[in-house]
């Protein structure tokens, strides 16, 4: 049972990173009909701008600030001098420039840094709580869970709240119709990279500290769990991806614990065909979907 | 827009109609065209087999096992509108099972030419027999819910070896006897030229067989569903038959090139079939050019000449110790990332696409240069 | 017209490509230039060419990419002061990211596009793995694989092999002697990497402890960066022990892990995956975690300024490798310079393919190691031991004496021959 709750808690914090950046694949999707293969590089740029901006100050919060930024304008100018010109009759296209970019990232990051793995530091201790003899949560894990739920808040409010929301949601949901009504549709979609690609950096902040280290290649592994996350909650859905990512946080854990840890590929697979067989939109698609 | 082609641009469309007529007065002689460019290309290889150096005769034969499995995701892809990221997976099942037959011949001591010929066919039918569970999963996905379930084969099969180590031998796998060229060809017959033989016979094959199908009736049913699904069940066309099909012929096309790739290496471990190759394999068709064959040879060819092509550029440089050591491996990365982006932002139909484009404006100022 | 038409175009694209690939063969077809003096390839009067494969990008290449660099710089060094028989060194370092399809292509490069004379200290064992029938069929010398696997001793399967670093079961069965003795009843625990280098590892551990000695085995995947549950585990069986046959990457992970989880045993770490500097750097501030941990080691280490080795391998550093941080893959990559240059002047001045791998198996090479190599007609593994270290204060330094054993059943015995001195410029003197 002790080992039941470690497991549960263990995979619950690593589910809500995976949460994050499967909400910021959501945020792209939904805004431009693109599976952004390039978001894990793209958070790796700006959270090495963190550990630059970090180790010259001394401070952790400038740089995650920081991060913050760069992950926000990396967004704006990849749609901006990149997404843009891409033809997208083929929905391949942009998958192939996004690859492209992967690859071109990760050269200039080892060109620049090294392929060393570099020190990544955790604002809060990462020593978990005891209690009764049990290891629960570290102050860490909760401030991963708080600033996740922060996130999934503000993207809600500023979807159902907010113009500039509806404007979004406009643009993306009918171009043609929002252009007619005055609506700047260009401007929404680089709002929409921006706030994906910053949502990816903080996904990055929070989980790096927890892995090997700042590395060209830190979130490839982290980016195929928060797709599979996507796609399992449903690429439509940003609750989907939060559910997602929860359940593929646990089902990572329970699998290591109780099975060995190079069973979990084959177990995510497993998940994927269970969700998918059944719901081939993903558990958050809308039931009337109908495609044609 | 809807997610249900992953395929082709729609301007891909008018080509294949226009073919459709064209094939109705050619049916006859298809075969014999496709056989004639085939022999034609064969000669050629042969040719160029004994005019290049050892290295370049294993690039092509690489060049010809690669093909094997861009020319089979363009089928599908391509044709079918159905995406995959775990064919690399497909390509390992192939290499696997084309190591565990030879060795298994080898421990009984049986030797012989057409033993390969053996092993190379169970490869494809092991892969088949994937390949038709995977697609009829697939059959039931559109766009990125496809790619996420391919992305998990393409994870899942590597670390499969793993787990059973005692047959795959774990991270790193197992060596595959291959006999030497036949002594009828002389004693010094350099080994790389046979290889490109037996590469380059394979993959012609492949190459005529597909090329046969996609003019075939189930040619034109897989565009016909990439294109419209609807009006394909309307014409009376099985949707989900047809994408299991194609996923189907392209599996076994991808089994044959990884096993070709397991014999050109003599060795087969799961790090060489990771995700990455899957990647790059539907990178290298798209940028080939996606909807036509010619246009998996171009990937083919660029998935083994620019790694070497962009080493060869950063060899040029001369640099201090220090900054070599930063821009070695990576300034071919580098140029390989730009690259990518680059075509597809000039050239979004590929290189074949931008071939015939050039093609295309030759023709017509040709025929007006006449008239 | 359409078919006739589109025959045309596809006869033209065939036609092209094998057009462009001939004027790719063509431009690369001068490469050969190391061929001109008798008929071994890559040796000519003034220069031997030789190549190695080694992951310079990916997840990888942490670490591991700076070995080349400082082996080409000790070559560096020695054409500097004149060559090995007034023959300079030319060392070709390739990218393979450490994937094996990519080591097939750049090893056959090096073999025959720039005909090599001979690969040196190629890295991995699954990479290097697929490239052993390749050198062989092509008799090309494959000496000083960088990796502690089995496999490249097999003086008849492959004649031309021969490793460097211990084998992992040798080492296993070094840090287990130093567990029983030391830490008599104490509940031993281990995690190694889901492959041969974990289970050879484990295999040496056992040899020493006895079978079920070993409470609870636990392995992790690369592919798997939460190694939570695996010291989860440990913690709850109580383990006081913990046997790491980790790379850098996960031994760091598995230190703070059990860190964050309020567990803290014993750590006992391979080699591959025990070097301070790297560890360190990696965990940041939290490397006071290291303070105890017990590992192995063969050369001289990085840290011990008044060892000779180390005075002679940062001077070289500064002068010929961009005086990059020096770590103990700088040292190995030295080390390895050093033994090879060793080899071509016991090869002799008529240098062959035969010559060098005669040499080499005759062994008695006296270098930087600390522990006897062991290259023999019949054995053509590497370093037969190791010494052990511990972190004390910050600072990875030996202890005691140095061991060697065998990969089988043999005991565990002391080593106490003394090291030798390196000679006075630096560059070994034939024998």
């Amino acid at each position: 049972m002790d080992r039941f709750v470690f497991l549960t808690l263990d995979g619950l914090s690593r589910g809500a990173v995976y949460a994050a950046f499967a909400l910021a694949l959501v945020l792209i999707w939904r805004a431009a009909r693109v599976v952004n293969f390039a978001q894990g590089a793209m958070a790796v740029a700006a959270a090495y701008v963190a550990y630059s901006v970090a180790s010259t100050t001394g401070s952790y919060w400038l740089g995650f600030v920081v991060a913050l930024a760069a992950g926000l304008l990396l967004g704006a100018i990849v749609d901006r001098a990149v997404m843009r010109y891409v033809d997208h009759a083929s929905p391949l296209n942009p998958v192939i420039v996004a690859l492209g970019l992967v690859l071109l990232i990760q050269a200039v990051l080892g060109m620049i840094y090294g392929s060393e793995f570099r020190p990544a530091e955790a604002p809060f201790s990462r020593g978990a709580f005891t209690v009764g003899g049990l290891a629960v949560l570290s102050p860490y894990d909760l401030f991963v869970f708080g600033a996740v739920a922060v996130v999934v808040c503000a993207l809600a409010w500023i979807f159902a709240r907010t113009a500039v929301g509806l404007r979004m949601r406009a643009a993306a949901f009918a171009p043609e119709v929002s252009r007619l009504l005055g609506v700047n549709v260009g401007g929404m979609l680089t709002l929409g990279w921006a706030l994906a690609s910053g949502v990816g950096a903080l996904a990055a902040m929070l989980v790096i500290p927890t892995e090997l280290g700042l590395h060209p290649h830190a979130m490839d592994l982290v980016f195929v769990s928060a797709f599979t996350a996507a796609v399992v909650g449903g690429l439509d859905s940003p609750p989907g991806a939060v559910v997602g990512g929860l359940i593929v946080g646990l089902l990572l854990s329970y699998v290591s614990g109780y099975a060995g840890s190079d069973l979990t590929p084959l177990a995510v697979l497993v998940l994927l065909l269970a969700v998918l067989l059944v719901r081939p939109g993903g558990l958050f698609a809308p039931v009337a979907a109908r495609r044609v | 827009m809807s997610a249900t082609s992953a395929g082709t641009p729609p301007r891909e469309r008018t080509t294949g109609a226009a073919g459709g007529p064209g094939d109705q007065r050619q049916r006859g002689s298809t075969l014999l065209r496709h056989l004639a460019v085939v022999a034609v290309a064969g000669l050629l290889l042969v040719g160029v087999s004994y005019a290049v150096e050892p290295f370049r005769n294993f690039q092509l034969a690489t060049v010809a096992a690669y093909l094997c499995a861009t020319a089979g995701l363009t089928v599908l892809t391509g044709l079918n509108g159905q995406l995959s990221l775990g064919h690399g997976a497909l390509m390992a099942t192939g290499a696997y099972t084309v190591a565990l037959c030879q060795n298994a011949f080898y421990d009984r001591g049986v030797t012989g030419a057409a033993l390969l010929v053996v092993s190379l066919a169970a490869a494809v039918v092991a892969t088949v027999a994937v390949g038709a569970v995977v697609g009829v999963a697939a059959a039931r996905l559109r766009g990125p819910y496809l790619a996420g379930v391919t992305l998990a084969v393409a994870v899942v099969v590597p670390a499969l070896t793993v787990t059973f180590d005692g047959v795959f031998n774990g991270e790193q796998g197992l060596s595959v006897p291959v006999e030497p060229p036949p002594l009828a060809l002389g004693v010094y017959f350099p080994y790389e030229r046979w290889q490109l033989w037996i590469a380059g016979a394979a993959t012609l094959l492949a190459l005529l067989l597909l090329a046969n199908l996609v003019r075939s009736r189930y040619g034109r049913t897989f565009r016909a569903v990439r294109d419209d699904e609807v009006a394909a069940r309307l014409a009376g066309i099985h949707v989900a038959r047809t994408q299991v099909l194609a996923f189907v012929v392209s599996a076994a096309t991808a089994g044959l090139g990884g096993a070709l790739l397991a014999v050109l290496a003599q060795s087969v471990s799961p790090g060489a079939f990771g995700l990455t190759l899957s990647l790059f394999l539907l990178m290298a068709v798209v940028i080939g050019g996606l909807g036509r064959l010619a246009g998996a040879v171009w990937g083919a060819v660029l998935l083994v000449a620019l790694p070497d092509l962009s080493h060869s550029v950063t060899e040029q440089l001369t640099l201090s110790a220090a900054a070599a050591q930063r821009l070695e491996g990576n300034l071919p990365l580098a140029i390989f990332g730009i690259t990518l982006v680059v075509v597809m932002l000039a050239a979004p139909g590929g290189v074949q696409g931008l071939l015939s484009r050039f093609g295309r404006a030759l023709l017509a100022r040709w025929r007006a240069g006449r008239s | 017209m359409f078919p006739m038409h589109r025959t045309a175009r596809r006869g033209l694209a065939i036609a092209s490509t094998i057009a462009l690939l001939i004027a790719t063969a063509a431009c690369g077809g001068d490469g050969g230039s190391g061929s001109s003096r008798g008929n071994v390839p890559g040796v000519t009067d003034t220069e031997i060419l030789v190549g190695t494969h080694m992951p310079l990008t990916g997840p990888a290449a942490a670490g591991y990419s700076k070995i080349a660099p400082a082996t080409k710089a000790y070559f560096d060094y020695v054409n500097a002061n004149g060559g090995v028989h007034g023959r300079k060194i030319n060392y070709k370092i390739m990218d393979d990211g450490y994937n094996p399809a990519n080591t097939q292509q750049v090893v056959r490069q090096l073999v025959l596009q720039d005909k090599v004379f001979a690969i040196l200290n190629g890295l991995g064992t699954p990479t290097h793995t697929g490239v052993l029938d390749f050198l062989k069929t092509n008799r090309v010398p494959d000496l000083f694989v960088a990796s502690g696997s089995r496999s490249w001793d097999q003086p008849d399967k492959y004649p031309g092999t021969f490793g460097f670093n211990p084998d992992y079961t040798v080492e296993g069965k070094i840090l287990a002697q130093h567990v029983k003795t030391t830490m008599p009843g104490r509940k031993v625990c281990f995690l190694g990497q889901d492959d041969d280098f974990g289970r050879d590892s484990l295999a040496g551990v056992e040899k020493i402890l006895g079978a079920d000695a070993v409470a609870v085995k636990q392995t992790y995947v690369t592919s798997n960066t939460n190694v939570a549950p695996q010291i989860g585990a440990f913690k709850a069986a109580g383990c006081q022990v913990v046997v790491l046959a980790t790379v850098p990457g996960f031994t760091a992970l598995s230190i703070g892990t059990a860190a964050r989880l309020g567990f803290k045993p014993q750590w006992v770490v391979s080699n591959v995956g025990g070097d301070h500097p790297t560890l360190a750097k990696q965990l940041g501030e939290a490397a006071p975690l290291l303070e105890g941990m017990i590992g192995g080691n063969y050369l001289p280490m990085q840290n011990d300024a008044a060892n000779p080795w180390i005075q002679l391998f940062t001077r070289i550093n500064k002068e010929h490798n961009g005086n990059a941080e020096f770590d103990g893959n700088v040292v190995y990559g030295m080390s390895v310079g050093y033994l090879f240059v060793q080899a071509l002047l016991a090869a002799g001045k008529d240098l062959t393919r035969e010559s060098l791998l005669e040499a080499v198996g005759k062994g008695g090479f006296q270098g930087p190691g600390l522990v006897p190599l062991r290259f023999s007609a019949d054995d053509h593994s590497g370093y037969g031991g190791e010494r052990l270290t511990r972190v004390s204060g910050g600072v990875q330094s030996y202890f005691g004496p140095a061991y060697e054993t065998d990969e089988a059943d043999g005991p565990v015995n002391e080593y106490t021959a003394t090291p030798v001195q390196p000679p006075a410029n630096g560059v070994p003197t034939g024998s």
